[in-house]
Parts: structure tokens; sequence; C-alpha cells
């Protein structure tokens, strides 16, 4: 597993989309940081930003490098290797470039800064923790739609409605869920909503570990309270781990029995 | 050193593999011949263990292959079309199947064989398609192999490559190594193989030798008598 996650990684790494990626995290931290002259406000700006990019990106990564790596796959496929070192392999192999591209191109402009060792840091730490979480995640979705569907096209289109669903649709639904039922106690309600969508949960880390929960209201305080303990942060990192594991173990068993 | 009974195969509701029985000779080179759509291609992926047959076994030196993986360094597959991590320089390239396979290659005498030195710092991306078929000629008969598998070899070689690669056939059959080849070029077909299988609707229609083959047709050209074949089915 090791070997093909050594060479996925370097042939990643090395495409231009890796660089471009990295530039575009760089020079965004740098304008919000050097032009708004707010930690906080980056931070939030960044997490914005980061939480729609950074699915989409894993999400359009793993499928274009599960379709592009076809015939290559095969030809590895011929070899004395067990299918699942092939796959998880080149799943890490992805996972771990994009990371690399986001936590150097996030981190980067925030060392120049001087923010390290503030009390920003912690806030800073749980974005780019919660970031490369999602890149896991949904390049993991993605690469096990990819693997279900021969079909490019299809694939790709399945992909794509996901990431849009967890990051667009979700919210609206959830948000049209609280006001229909809005007579009951809807706490414990909303917040296994909310673990149920990695995106979700990230957002939540962020916004109480930088304390403007307040601005939700309600349902912030009672996020507070939940999230804001120990065993709430535990239980959300462990959702998170949970949101990475289902999708690899799906892709390791639909790849030792699929035909190629 | 390939046993096949009774294997079948579907895809959906698409029958490919219809049941049959097929022994690979020893120290031989056998074409794998057939219209589009046969089963070609299904039949090689099967023995890889790149399709699994729903019916059937597979027995490769007297073991049966299914959910193994061991028996692959065994084979040297060559596959149709080459495309390789673009951004990979061909030496890494190269490295990464060492490394897959545990084994370093003897790269050298086939690196002259086939003029490669100059593109082994560049990247994949960089190669013309020829130049590619001959670093994937290169990945599979770098490794020591009883069974050579080569899925039309021939494709985008120019007629120097194709030469030294008719040459390279020939000489590892003379040390021993047995070929299966799928290919539409029947010249090839006739200037190497010693058997040919015949496949037709995932059913082998015929597998002998050529005279074989052109005694039961009465014909003198392998083209005409597998034409002749087509229409007699059609």
């Amino acid at each position: 597993m090791p070997k093909i996650l050594k060479y996925v990684f370097f042939d990643l790494i090395r495409s231009r989309w890796s660089i471009i990626y990295f530039l575009f995290y760089f020079i965004t931290g740098l304008v919000l940081l050097y032009l708004g002259h707010d930690v906080s406000k980056a931070i939030v700006s960044l997490m914005n930003v980061t939480f729609i990019l950074t699915p989409l990106i894993g999400t359009i990564f793993g499928v274009m490098n599960y379709y592009n790596s076809r015939e290559f796959i095969e030809l590895l496929l011929a070899q004395p290797i067990p299918r699942r070192r092939i796959f998880f392999g080149m799943y890490l192999g992805i996972s771990l470039s994009l990371s690399l591209s986001l936590l150097t191109g996030m981190m980067l402009p925030f060392v120049f800064y001087g923010v390290f060792g503030s009390d920003h840091t912690m806030s800073l730490i749980i974005l780019l923790l919660s970031g490369i979480f999602l890149t896991f995640i949904f390049t993991a979705i993605s690469f096990y739609i990819a693997l279900v569907n021969e079909n490019r096209l299809k694939g790709f289109g399945v992909a794509i409605l996901v990431w849009l669903f967890m990051s667009f649709i979700y919210d609206g639904v959830f948000l049209m869920l609280l006001l229909m039922f809005q007579e009951y106690p809807l706490e414990k309600f909303s917040i296994i909503l909310s673990l149920l969508n990695p995106i979700d949960l990230s957002r939540i880390l962020i916004m109480l570990q930088l304390d403007i929960s307040a601005l939700m209201g309600y349902t912030g305080a009672v996020f507070s309270k939940f999230f804001g303990n120990s065993s709430g942060m535990f239980l959300s990192f462990a959702a998170l781990s949970l949101w990475t594991a289902l999708p690899v173990a799906l892709i390791l068993k639909k790849s030792s029995k699929k035909d190629f | 050193m390939i046993e096949i009974k009774e294997i079948k195969k579907s895809f959906g509701r698409l029958e490919v593999l219809k049941g049959f029985d097929f022994s690979l000779s020893d120290g031989k080179i056998t074409a794998v011949l057939g219209p589009n759509g046969s089963g070609k291609t299904t039949l090689i992926k099967s023995i890889l263990g790149l399709v699994v047959p729903d019916t059937g076994e597979i027995r490769f030196q007297d073991k049966p292959i299914k959910n193994k993986w061991e028996y692959r360094n065994q084979i040297g597959y060559m596959p149709q079309i080459a495309r390789f991590p673009e951004n990979l320089r061909v030496a890494e390239l190269i490295k990464l199947i060492e490394d897959v396979r545990g084994v370093a290659g003897k790269t050298e005498r086939l690196i002259e064989m086939f003029e490669l030195a100059p593109f082994l710092n560049k990247k994949l991306r960089q190669l013309s398609g020829g130049t590619r078929q001959k670093v994937n000629v290169l990945l599979t008969f770098m490794f020591d192999c009883p069974l050579y598998i080569l899925d039309e070899p021939t494709s985008g070689l120019d007629p120097i490559a194709l030469i030294r690669l008719k040459d390279l056939i020939s000489a590892k059959k003379a040390e021993g190594k047995t070929f299966l080849i799928t290919t539409h070029i029947m010249s090839l077909v006739e200037e190497i193989a010693d058997e040919l299988v015949f496949l037709l609707e995932g059913k082998i229609y015929f597998h002998g030798t050529f005279e074989e083959m052109m005694q039961s047709h009465k014909e003198d050209n392998l083209e005409r008598a597998i034409a002749k074949i087509l229409e007699e089915n059609a």
C-alpha cells in the first residue's frame, strides 16, 4: 500500500492543479489577513471558502483521478498485489496530496502574519483539521461513486450532486424541518442532524471555537452546551472519523468484488 | 500451465463467456482471435483475476486462482492501452512496478533495444503514443516470467519497434516461455503463433494449429479462413 500511495502522491503533487489549489488558499489567506487586519474575521471568511471548496475539490479529484487512472489500475491489478492495497493506496495518495496543498496554503499566511502562539491558534488548528477531514471524507465518497459507476458522466454527475446536497440543500431542508416542528423541543434532533452532515459539523466546531455561537441564538446556546464541553468535541471528531471510515470501507468492499 | 473448466461470465444480461474448457500449451505461442465482443478480453482478464467468472474454475500451475494474487508474479501482462500517471517520469514508473513486484527488472537491454534512454527522465505526459507503448513493452518484459499475456501488443508501434518486439517474443519463446496473445493483425499471427484459439460468441469455435485450421476450412490463407467462419456463422 505505501508503494502505491507514494507514487500517486508524487504524481498528483506535481500536477499544476495542486499548485493552483495551494496558491488559491495562500493568496486568499494573505489578502484576508493583510487587508482586513482582523484574525477572527479572516478565519470566518476562510472557513466559508474552505467548507465549500474543500469538499468540491475532494469530489472532483476523487472522481477524475479514478477515471483517469482506469487503464493504469488495470495494469496494477495484473501485478502480484492484493486489490485493497491498490485502492487504499490510491485513495490515501489523493487525499494526502490535496491535504498538503490545503495545509501549507492556508497555514503559511498565518505564520507570516504571526498568528501562531496567539489566542487564535486553536481556531486555526480546528479549521485546518476540519478542512483535512472534509478532504478525506469527500475524496472517499467520490472515489466510491466513481468505482460504482462505469459511466464517467454519470459518476461525475452523482458525485457533484452529493456535494451540492451536503453543501447547500441539506441546510435548507434542516431549516425547513426546524420551522415545521418549531412547537416541539428540537435540541436533540438538531444536534443529530448536524452530526449527520460533516460540513455542518465542521462549521459548528469553528463557530464554537471562535465563540460566536451567540449569533445563532437559542440553537447556538444548545450547541454551545453540547459541543462546547470535551465530550461534545470528542463526539464531533468521532463523527468525522466515522464519516471518513464508512466510505473507505465501502471502497474496499466494492473493489474486492468488482470486475475490471 | 493454465487450465480452464466450464468458465461462464455475464455482465448484466449479456452473456460474454458461455462455458468452455481451455488449456494453454506450455512453451508455445497461442493467439486468441475472434471478432469484437467475442470474449477475448474477458478471457484474458479472467486469467489475470481482473474479472471474476460466475462459474467454472481457472487453474494456474495446477492451483486454483480464485481470491489469490501471488500467482501473478509468474505472469507478465501487457495491456492494450498504455496510459500511465502523467506526472511520473519513465524511470519512476519502472521503479514503481519493480517496487510492486518486489523484484528488480532487467531493463538495460530493453532500453537499448527500444531506444528509450533519452526518455527515462521525461514525464509520461510528454511521451508520444508510440513511445508509451514501448514503455509498456519494457514494463512487461523486464521481469522473467513463465507466462506472458499480451493484449494487442502491436498497436501504435513503428515498424522497427515491431520487428524488435517480434525478435523479443521469439527469444523468450526459445527460453521456453509461454505466450497468450490477442491481436487483429493476421500477418503477426501467421508469423509467430503456434496455436490458434478462435472465439465466437463466448465459445471456443476452434483450437488447434494453423494447418488444422486451413485444412478444415479449405483455404490457404488465414484471413480468408476466418472470414469464411464468420460468414458461415452470420
